[in-house]
């Protein structure tokens, strides 16, 4: 964004000084009431009993497993809806066909539907008594209450995040260039590599910091699909309710300032990215 | 270009088995009721509650959100401040910040004893374990959709036309209520709406605050939650399709606004 050059151009069009300083003044209220309090309230819970009952909640075993699942399935979900988010682009930024317009929107579904009736459809898929349900019991495959539900379910709710970010820029760079590398031989992959992938890059990690938040993040469709077994199939956000709900805050604001630092990385990546994007 | 075939294929596969066959089987599930069973349990007296309080309330904070929003985005983009390109990055903290956590934050901060809950108290309002608290959790969870919905066309209108406007004779207020906020309306209302329709499915951040009781502070994903836990599939079912055809209803109503919004800008929309 410009704003500066913008804002300072029509200096002239500009409110009283007065107004300007009550609205500036009235957005900082606003967004330290609301989003920066509660933050810090994270933090503030997280040491209240000091750092000793705070490094203590986080090696708690039960913390533990569920970083590791967290890890797991943001480990898996994260490059599969990179490779597909990266395909789905190329075909909808190179081609016109019938159905796109669907299949865009398609795409975008798991953004509006609510993450509880994703979980729901998991369950009725792969549950006890769902559609596959016969099938894996007789094979003793576990998807329900298991990890497999929680990586499915995850992979569900971050589908969009990489198609929408790389989607827009692939059809503002035209195919140009491409065409150029492969009129002098470069193969279809490696046009991809050389070519369009230098030019997306920012967009692509962009789409995959955002993608990664929300994968580490989850609780709604996680919640619904794990069953909330302790140690076993909860990941950090589960696993702070259930410490939450045991009256451990200590224990259940520790591991949730852990989440905090996440999206506090998360949300300095994105200016980098977008600073170096520009 | 080649790759037609390989993304094609690679793409219709993904989209069918992560995206189409899920909903495919919520639709099937709908199959095994019959349509006065469907009926009784999408009318019954506690659906009907949590539909008028999860309506209410995401309409609530997605008000608050077009109001704030706006005058967030007016802020960013027209004035300089110390600190303004730190209050930009914040506005996106609900997108990075676990909707749990979120809501483990925001109940400690509103119950009796906690920072804002106390003074709050002494006043006689209660906002923790109440509506009010539903509405403080999703006014947090879709702050940044209109932030982000109009900053960018707050930043496209020309000070030319301003200038005009007000070489005219119009006072400042009168280019707001004329020149800008007609512009600025379409994106107002693709961010309100996409700000009620997350409200509407939210969940994780509403289970700490709402106190979830029955009748009263239950919102409907919440009563999802609680129809599956009590082995309940075809209730549960039957009130996800109901979601789900708000959800859709809404998606559509925002392509129409990006759509309206795109001959505005003049903007190819993707």
């Amino acid at each position: 964004m410009s704003t500066t050059a913008h804002a300072r151009s029509r200096l002239i069009l500009q409110e009283s000084g007065i107004t300007r300083a009550i609205l500036i003044a009235v957005v900082f209220a606003f967004l330290a009431l609301f989003l920066l309090v509660p933050l810090g309230t994270v933090f503030l819970l997280a040491f209240e009993k000091g750092i000793g009952a705070y490094l203590s909640a986080l090696s708690d075993p039960g913390t533990r497993s569920a970083i590791s699942l967290t890890l797991l399935a943001a480990g898996i979900a994260v490059p599969v809806n990179l490779v597909f988010g990266l395909l789905a682009a190329w075909l909808l930024a190179k081609f016109n066909f019938p159905g796109r317009a669907l299949l865009v929107t398609l795409l975008d579904v798991p953004f509006s539907v609510s993450p509880v009736v994703a979980g729901l459809s998991f369950v009725l898929l792969f549950g006890r008594a769902g559609l596959f349900g016969p099938f894996l019991q007789a094979h003793d495959i576990a998807v329900i209450f298991a990890a497999p539900g929680i990586v499915l379910a995850t992979i569900f709710v971050t589908v969009p995040f990489v198609v929408r970010e790389v989607l827009p820029l692939m059809q503002a760079q035209g195919n140009s260039e491409e065409e150029a590398a492969m009129t002098l031989g470069a193969s279809g992959l490696r046009t991809f590599f050389r070519v369009t992938l230098p030019k997306i890059k920012w967009g692509v990690l962009y789409g995959v910091v955002l993608a990664n938040a929300r994968a580490m993040g989850e609780f709604g469709a996680v919640s619904v699909v794990s069953g909330h077994i302790r140690g076993v199939t909860t990941t950090l956000p589960l696993h702070a309710e259930i410490l939450y709900n045991e009256y451990n805050f200590v224990g259940a604001f520790a591991v949730a300032s852990l989440l905090s630092m996440l999206s506090i990385a998360t949300l300095v990546l994105k200016k980098l990215i977008e600073w170096r994007a520009r | 270009m080649p790759g037609f075939r390989l993304t094609l294929i690679s793409t219709l596969v993904f989209v069918a088995l992560i995206v189409v066959l899920p909903l495919f089987g919520l639709f099937l599930k709908t199959t095994t009721l019959t349509f006065p069973q469907f009926i009784a349990a999408v009318t019954s007296p506690r659906a009907l509650l949590s539909y008028r309080l999860t309506f209410l309330s995401s309409f609530a904070a997605a008000s608050l959100n077009a109001v704030f929003g706006l005058l967030v985005a007016w802020v960013l983009v027209r004035y300089e401040f110390p600190g303004r390109s730190l209050v930009d990055a914040l506005v996106d903290l609900p997108f990075a910040l676990p909707t749990a956590i979120a809501g483990l934050t925001l109940t400690a901060l509103y119950t009796k004893d906690g920072l804002f809950g106390k003074p709050l108290a002494a006043l006689g309002i209660q906002v923790a374990f109440t509506p009010l608290g539903i509405v403080v959790a999703l006014t947090f969870i879709g702050l940044p959709f209109v932030v982000r919905a109009v900053q960018p066309i707050l930043e496209s209108i020309e000070p030319e036309i301003e200038e005009a406007a007000m070489g005219l004779g119009a006072s400042r207020f009168q280019t707001f209520r004329y020149i800008i906020f007609p512009t600025v309306l379409p994106a107002l209302l693709t961010g309100f709406t996409l700000a009620f329709a997350r409200a509407i499915g939210e969940y994780g951040s509403i289970v700490f605050i709402s106190g979830n009781m029955p009748m009263k502070t239950e919102i409907t994903p919440l009563l999802i939650v609680t129809s599956l836990e009590q082995y309940d599939y075809a209730g549960a079912t039957a009130l996800a399709v109901v979601m789900l055809t708000v959800s859709f209803a809404l998606l559509l109503l925002v392509n129409l606004l990006q759509r309206k919004l795109a001959r505005v800008t003049g903007n190819a929309v993707a």
